[in-house]
């Protein structure tokens, strides 16, 4: 299997405010948010990253799409580095997160425009890729309309359309379906499956055990800032459901959960 | 870099010009609104202190001597005699606006003044009443006023000072309309460019900031100087679009706010290359402001805290406007051109008074060049740090 992503050692700190101190109950003035984090992703595969809210799986994920740079460490993205080359990580992957937001004034169908000249796309495969992904997630019924008027779960289609707006190799997911109605997850979820269908390499980072059981081949569980364990579903799972592996990794790292 | 330049400029001119109420708000409005004032003030002083050539005002005297009747009857004035104790009553109807004034001589008065000494003391008065609300009144008591002046030094004349017809005062139209404008202008314009600057910056970055939409920028592979300097260019030219209104409804209005045709004030004297000099210093002012309140609205965690970190930058900028009221123009030391804002003022003064040195006006253009690039260069620091830009 050919690597795609290979994380080594990253490392990120931030700083504690007082406020933050004190819901930490910590007189720490820093946080390691990210920990000496190694894996390894391979073409084609989909890798989920599992771990509770605050364990560092966004660090990562922004790390990795270079939006924050790590403290120590790297990771090589196609042969890229996030650290030394970060315009050409940007350039090979699309990154989906609830942080990144819209423009409320523009339409889907400009926004699209917009990001494929940022990405270089040519005028005919912006064209055909905008058929294709409106016509998949039903879009084009909303094209025109301003995004402040759209649903969240519209919103977030046109978000999932835009960051695939320069069909990247690799995407980078984060909580893709959080804050979702069912009937929207679930249209994001098959997407995903699709996606994986065509090769694509994803990363994505849940919270949610069902979404890594039916749609990741490999998992990576995450514990304050690091890796507590990172294999194939079946390996990590032992025979027992990821629910149950994911808590005893959790209290063996962290202790009994009150 | 050009292309991703040129996309974040046409996405920055889609955004203002889609939304109607925006360009309304912030091109139309501002020139709209000083034009209209400003003539409406002009027009409502004028009325005020204007008065009528054909008005014949009505006014008592009392004891009017021999010597100031054919004076005082050749007015435009109806006079009527006032005996001993109807004064208090004249002086009622002036009040009233029924008169025009009171005028009230001692007993005697020729008699009383020839007799004066100024070794006696207090000397003979004259009481004029009137009534300073009523500009036929106003206007009545000054006439009153220098015939009675032209009366007294009569008595004593020994030299005139500019007492012929002629105009002694020999500056041209143009010298005279040029020093109005160059005292006012470069204020109001340094004023309305601000104003222009950051009614558009901090919502274009600290708002985007806010929105969360800036990061969904940041992780296209455009590079942070080509987001900076596409943000910098096109909120230049919209700024540069709603200084440019403010302007131009000032220079139309301000000869009416100055008295219109009666006081010769006309934009018109100014000729295409000082209008293209002009145009020069408030294209790189601009710049160099835009430029000022991008890093000021990077560094901000929302609009509210970008608007109250502007102000110290509105400050300074009224302050050198304000300088060229006081500094005079004409030969200065070059190395002060280099200062930003400051030689903008001081450019702004020399083009609109005709005093202007040209290397004042290349070391202006230039140096704000420089220092808007230095300022872009920064910018795009403050894009790369994710301390500045995810700062919660």
């Amino acid at each position: 299997m050919e690597k795609i992503l290979e994380v080594q050692g990253l490392k990120k700190t931030f700083q504690l405010s007082a406020k933050q101190q004190k819901i930490e109950k910590t007189k720490e003035k820093f946080k390691a948010a990210v920990n000496d984090l190694s894996f390894t992703a391979y073409r084609g595969e989909v890798f989920g990253l599992l771990g509770p809210n605050g364990a560092g799986k966004t660090t990562t994920l922004r790390m990795l799409a270079t939006l924050i740079r790590p403290d120590q460490g790297d990771a090589l993205l196609d042969g890229s580095s996030v650290v030394k080359e970060p315009e050409a990580v940007r350039r090979k992957i699309g990154f989906l997160t609830s942080e990144l937001k819209l423009e409320e004034f523009f339409t889907p169908n400009y926004l699209f425009g917009f990001f494929a000249d940022l990405h270089g796309v040519s005028a005919e495969e912006k064209q055909q890729r905008r058929e294709r992904l409106f016509s998949r997630f039903g879009i084009d019924k909303f094209a025109e309309v301003k995004v402040g008027n759209l649903s969240t779960g519209m919103k977030q289609k046109v978000s999932l359309v835009i960051s695939l707006v320069h069909d990247p190799d690799v995407i980078i997911f984060d909580e893709p379906t959080n804050g979702l109605d069912v009937l929207t997850a679930k249209v994001v979820t098959d997407f995903l499956m699709d996606l994986k269908n065509q090769g694509k390499t994803i990363i994505v980072s849940t919270h949610i055990f069902s979404l890594i059981e039916k749609i990741c081949d490999r998992v990576g569980i995450i514990i304050d800032g690091r890796m507590a364990e990172c294999d194939s579903l079946e390996a990590v799972c032992a025979g027992k459901s990821l629910e149950e592996r994911f808590f005893e990794l959790y209290e063996e790292k962290v202790g009994k959960i009150e | 870099m050009k292309k991703d330049m040129l996309t974040i400029i046409k996405k920055e001119f889609a955004r203002f010009f889609g939304d109607r109420r925006m360009v309304f708000i912030t091109v139309l409005m501002p020139g709209l609104m000083i034009y209209i004032l400003y003539t409406f003030m002009g027009k409502g002083l004028m009325r005020e202190f204007s008065t009528d050539d054909a008005y014949v005002a009505s006014a008592y005297v009392q004891n009017m001597p021999e010597e100031l009747s054919s004076a005082l009857r050749g007015l435009s004035v109806e006079w009527a005699e006032l005996a001993e104790g109807e004064t208090e009553a004249a002086k009622a109807a002036v009040t009233a606006r029924e008169a025009d004034m009171v005028l009230v001589f001692p007993a005697d008065f020729s008699a009383v003044v020839a007799e004066y000494e100024v070794s006696d003391g207090a000397a003979p008065n004259v009481e004029i009443y009137y009534n300073s609300t009523e500009a036929e009144s106003a206007k009545l008591y000054n006439v009153v006023g220098r015939v009675l002046d032209v009366y007294e030094q009569s008595m004593a004349n020994k030299f005139d000072v500019n007492a012929g017809s002629g105009t002694y005062d020999l500056a041209s139209e143009k010298d005279a309309t040029g020093q109005m404008f160059a005292m006012m202008l470069p204020l109001l314009l340094m004023t309305f460019l601000f104003s222009g600057c950051s009614s558009i910056a901090p919502e274009a970055i600290a708002g985007e900031k806010e929105r969360g939409t800036i990061a969904t920028l940041l992780v296209t592979p455009m590079k942070r100087s080509a987001l900076a300097l596409g943000k910098i260019i096109s909120l230049s030219a919209i700024a540069l679009l709603a200084g440019l209104s403010s302007f131009l409804g000032t220079m139309l209005s301000l000869p009416n706010l100055m008295g219109g045709a009666e006081t010769g004030m006309d934009a018109s004297v100014y000729v295409l290359s000082d209008y293209l000099l002009l145009l020069g210093i408030i294209l790189t002012t601009v710049l160099v402001l835009v430029a000022l309140m991008s890093i000021i609205s990077a560094c901000a965690k929302n609009i509210k805290e970008a608007g109250t970190a502007n102000a110290p930058l509105m400050i300074v900028s009224m302050a050198v406007s304000l300088s060229t009221m006081f500094g005079g123009t004409g030969e200065k030391n070059l190395g002060l051109f280099c200062i930003p804002l400051y030689n903008s003022a001081q450019c702004m003064h020399g083009i609109f008074s005709f005093q202007y040195v040209p290397g004042q006006i290349v070391v202006t253009i230039v140096s704000n060049l420089v220092c808007a690039l230095l300022l872009a260069w920064v910018l795009t620091r403050l894009f790369n740090s994710e301390k500045v830009m995810f700062a919660k």
